[in-house]
């Protein structure tokens, strides 16, 4: 398969990501859609990676999966406190801080 | 085949090893002795050897100019050596500022200097970091550790919340700048800077992939740096995370974004610079706008701050759209002088108290003159540095900004940064007016500790300092010049 088809997706997986972060009420699924994002990048880097016959790309790759993991182990965490304090999940209703 | 770990590689690493070595070592003993007091003790002394690692670090770069390790992935030269001297000062304030605050709000934990330590590894490796994945992984060390410290008042709502914003809006950004730089390794085959210069340097100008790149690590860069349009988590964060992080957040993480992004524009990206330049020029004017004039409605202060930091940065990025040594020197002298003011203020309001409770209003200032003079003339000093009054440090900043604007030309956003200082004055002075001209019925109780103290009086000697005394700190700032451009 060309490397094109590997970098649409990507694009197309960016976008989804991107749209869920910004639309999306639910923080976990905002949280989903980070990794898709960040798989996006994933996908990017493995194809050039296979297309140029180089391996810094999947050395990269990891480094990113081991970031997401982090992320999502801090992200989650964060949302518990915030639970314990006003019980929702939703964005639209975490609104102290506003101007 | 050459040794995997030699000692120059060492000695390059030093000091991330050293603060991730104190920073294990705070979450260590913590656990072991049950202390709490000996952790902010411990965590200057870590600050204490990575100064020596720098100095020593300094010294090489007077001797063998620029140098590389690790296979060329980190690098030392002026550049790295002026930036983690900030981060060590910085560190240095938010600890001693921090002891105080984090007791009275009763959240005094280990593992609170500890992320501070690897917050700091995080940008030493931002700092020094010479290709892709190095740089990426410095700057999520970063900021997860900011994450995670934005939101260390675990039972105060407003700190969840600023942590989670942070997160999201955080965690987006570096997908977006993981993303670029997915796609200068792919147009390059390569993750060292160097080579994806050459690979930039054959491209034409108007490739659509260089353009994607180019968009998508400057908008992962720009919600770092907190600029208009990606500025939105930046006054919530500010007025949610503890006062200390809030002062740590605003210079020390600006400047490590600030240094990467100045690695990355001016060493790979340098020959497309009429590409970025216009961009950076008009994010820059846009952000100036946006952030003095939302500034001005403020009552609370440390949203007051956020918008003018927010308007700092784009002062900031103004310099690297002049692109001319003037205007590197001026980014490096402003940051310089930005940690001393910035954190002087903070301080300050770290101390304000109301009932047992952190309070950061402007009229808890009202009447600071007569109730304790020495402090409202140091808070004089700061504000009138944050304004960029000419007797002060703040004015060189901006001074040297304006003149390599000038330099290159750019004469219509000179007199717009021109004009919005004194917008900014503003704001600065309403701070002034409610210390000095009005009087208070029921004062805010101001209570700094001896870290907060010394941390106040020695943001307001160094402002001053530098305003009337700034050769030296002119020439370091030269000396912090990244190679390529001089």
């Amino acid at each position: 398969m060309p490397v094109t088809h590997y970098l649409v997706l990507s694009m197309a997986l960016l976008i989804i990501g991107t749209v869920g972060v910004l639309t999306r009420r639910n923080i976990i699924v905002i949280l989903m859609s980070i990794e898709l994002i960040l798989n996006a990048v994933n996908i990017n880097l493995v194809a050039f990676s296979d297309y140029l016959q180089n391996i810094n790309g999947q050395v990269f790759t990891i480094f990113v999966i081991t970031d997401a993991a982090a992320e999502a182990a801090v992200g989650l965490g964060i949302l518990i406190a915030l639970f314990r304090n006003k019980e929702t999940v939703h964005a639209d209703e975490i609104d102290i801080l506003r101007w | 085949m050459d040794p995997l770990f030699t000692w120059t590689d060492f000695f390059v690493l030093k000091p991330a090893i050293l603060l991730s070595l104190f920073g294990c070592g705070i979450l260590l003993t913590d656990f072991l002795l049950k202390q709490g007091r000996w952790n902010a003790l411990t965590a200057l002394v870590g600050e204490g050897f990575v100064a020596v690692a720098l100095w020593q670090h300094c010294e090489d770069v007077a001797a063998n100019g620029q140098r590389f390790a690790l296979g060329g992935s980190m690098a030392v030269d002026g550049f790295s050596v002026f930036f983690n001297y900030i981060f060590v000062v910085s560190a240095i304030l938010a600890i001693i500022i921090a002891s105080r605050y984090m007791d009275d709000e009763k959240s005094n934990r280990g593992e609170f200097y500890g992320l501070m330590l690897f917050a700091q590894a995080g940008m030493t490796v931002m700092a020094q970091g010479y290709e892709l994945v190095t740089l990426f992984i410095g700057l999520e060390l970063m900021a997860l550790s900011f994450y995670v410290m934005v939101g260390f008042l675990r039972n105060e709502l407003r700190s969840n919340e600023a942590a989670m914003k942070y997160l999201i809006l955080g965690a987006l950004s570096s997908g977006f700048l993981a993303y670029g730089f997915s796609i200068f390794y792919g147009m390059s085959g390569s993750t060292n800077l160097a080579a994806i210069a050459d690979a930039v340097a054959g491209r034409e100008i108007s490739d659509p992939v260089l353009l994607i790149a180019l968009v998508t690590t400057s908008v992962g860069l720009f919600f770092k740096i907190s600029v208009v349009p990606f500025h939105m988590w930046a006054p919530d964060v500010y007025e949610g995370a503890p006062t200390p992080i809030t002062a740590y957040v605003s210079v020390a993480s600006k400047a490590a974004s600030f240094a990467m992004m100045m690695r990355i524009f001016l060493v790979p990206l340098v020959s497309v610079q009429e590409l970025w330049m216009p961009l950076f020029g008009a994010v820059a004017l846009l952000t100036m706008t946006l952030g003095n004039i939302a500034a001005l409605t403020q009552n609370n202060l440390k949203r007051l701050l956020a918008y003018s930091s927010i308007s700092h940065a784009g002062y900031i990025l103004l310099g690297l759209a002049a692109g001319n040594e003037t205007g590197l020197k001026g980014i490096s002298l402003y940051i310089l002088v930005y940690i001393f003011m910035n954190f002087g203020v903070f301080a300050l309001i770290s101390a304000m108290r109301r009932e047992g409770h952190a309070t950061e209003d402007i009229d808890d200032l009202n009447g600071l003159m007569h109730r304790h003079p020495g402090y409202a003339i140091l808070m004089l000093v700061l504000l009138l540095s944050l304004a960029g009054i000419p007797p002060m440090a703040g004015f060189y900043g901006k001074y040297f900004i304006f003149l390599g604007l000038l330099e290159a030309g750019s004469y219509l956003l000179a007199i717009a940064g021109a004009l919005y200082v004194a917008v900014s004055a503003y704001y600065y002075f309403r701070i002034v007016r409610a210390m000095f001209l009005i009087e208070s019925l029921e004062p805010a109780v101001i209570a700094p500790g001896l870290g907060t103290k010394i941390a106040l009086v020695a943001s307001a000697v160094f402002t001053l300092l530098i305003g009337l005394y700034p050769e030296p700190f002119i020439n370091m700032a030269t000396g912090s010049i990244l190679l390529s451009l001089r």
